[in-house]
């Protein structure tokens, strides 16, 4: 075996682990009020995290991530529709590109 | 059995559709990442076994580093539980979204799917999660991603690079219309989600701070909101259902 192979072989198996651990071990809805809490919140936290500021720099075009970010939030507030959501950000992102570089 | 089955096929289909916008936007930037896989000497077949087996953006541009710069076994299983600790979280979270009734067989295979987007579609479903929709995104968004990287690899020099990095903003782009609608339904989950948004901007900008993998980054932050707002309004068993 080639040592990318390998290499390929035991980051798979470590980056699986870490997404079953949990499915193992969490099989019971938890008692503890506060840990309960805790996890409903986490999804909304991480993915403000992840979009805010990353949006900006994610086209390579400053002007244009943040012109896509704002008319995101407004069509998401108009609509609740990730599609419709997901396509104006590529449309806008793909305009301020084309245009500004 | 056949109203199960329906309901499970309903359940893939609507995970086929909505998974269009993860499968371009992973397109986007697993395209970029086939480049960066051919450019260190890994060839089209490797690099999708890697897309295959790894889905995981940082964690397979680490991956590639790690392999360029013949890392030890260690080092390699190290760095990639660093930058891979953030699934940990949502698979946790992702636990309690299945009802106790979900077998061994498909909390083997929905713990495969645990991408940032993936996770973040299943989660934003009311009630309990039916596997399949969740098997649906997976096909679509993965095949995205497994074809970008193969692309990448054997044709990375023809589509403009301006091109391919604007689609990568799609699932930002989806991030907020998940996010949105559940700021508008409770007022204190939108102070979470302006709270986690200017606390990441902060982070991106003190020095010593911003020099923090994102990955880690991400950890520390939902660790410390989500812990304070848990803290501060406890859900009901009722609201979270």
């Amino acid at each position: 075996m080639s040592s990318i192979t390998i290499a390929l072989i035991v980051i798979t198996l470590t980056i699986y682990s870490i997404r079953l651990l949990p499915f193992v071990f969490l099989k019971k809805p938890i008692k503890n009020r506060w840990f309960r809490s805790f996890l409903y919140y986490v999804p909304y936290v991480t993915l403000s995290l992840m979009t805010f500021p990353s949006i900006i720099h994610a086209t390579g075009n400053l002007a244009g991530g943040l012109l896509a970010f704002v008319i995101g939030l407004v069509v998401a507030y108009c609509t609740e529709n990730l599609f419709a959501v997901a396509i104006c950000c590529c449309l806008i992102s793909l305009l301020c590109n084309y245009f500004l570089i | 059995m056949s109203d199960k089955r329906n309901d499970n096929l309903r359940a893939f289909s609507t995970g086929l559709k909505d998974g269009i916008p993860i499968a371009l936007g992973y397109f986007a930037v697993s395209f970029a990442l086939g480049i960066a896989a051919k450019n260190i000497g890994m060839n089209a077949i490797q690099s999708f076994f890697m897309s295959l087996g790894m889905v995981a953006s940082a964690g397979e541009f680490a991956a590639i580093t790690l392999i360029s710069a013949s890392a030890g076994i260690i080092e390699m299983i190290a760095t990639s539980l660093i930058i891979n600790l953030r699934y940990f979280l949502m698979s946790c979270s992702m636990t309690q979204k299945l009802s106790q009734k979900t077998s061994f067989f498909h909390r083997f295979l929905i713990a495969y799917c645990m991408t940032d987007e993936i996770f973040a579609l299943s989660v934003s479903v009311d009630g309990f999660l039916n596997p399949f929709f969740t098997y649906g995104i997976a096909c679509i968004s993965v095949s995205g991603w497994c074809l970008g990287t193969v692309l990448g690899v054997l044709v990375g020099n023809i589509i403009p690079n301006w091109i391919a990095s604007s689609l990568g903003i799609a699932v930002y782009g989806m991030f907020i219309a998940i996010v949105i609608p559940a700021a508008k339904k409770d007022r204190f989950t939108a102070l979470l989600i302006l709270i986690s948004m200017l606390s990441s901007w902060v982070f991106s900008l003190i020095p010593l701070l911003k020099d923090i993998s994102s990955g880690f980054q991400i950890i520390i932050l939902t660790i410390i909101i989500a812990g304070i707002a848990a803290f501060i309004k406890p859900v009901d068993s009722s609201e979270e259902s």
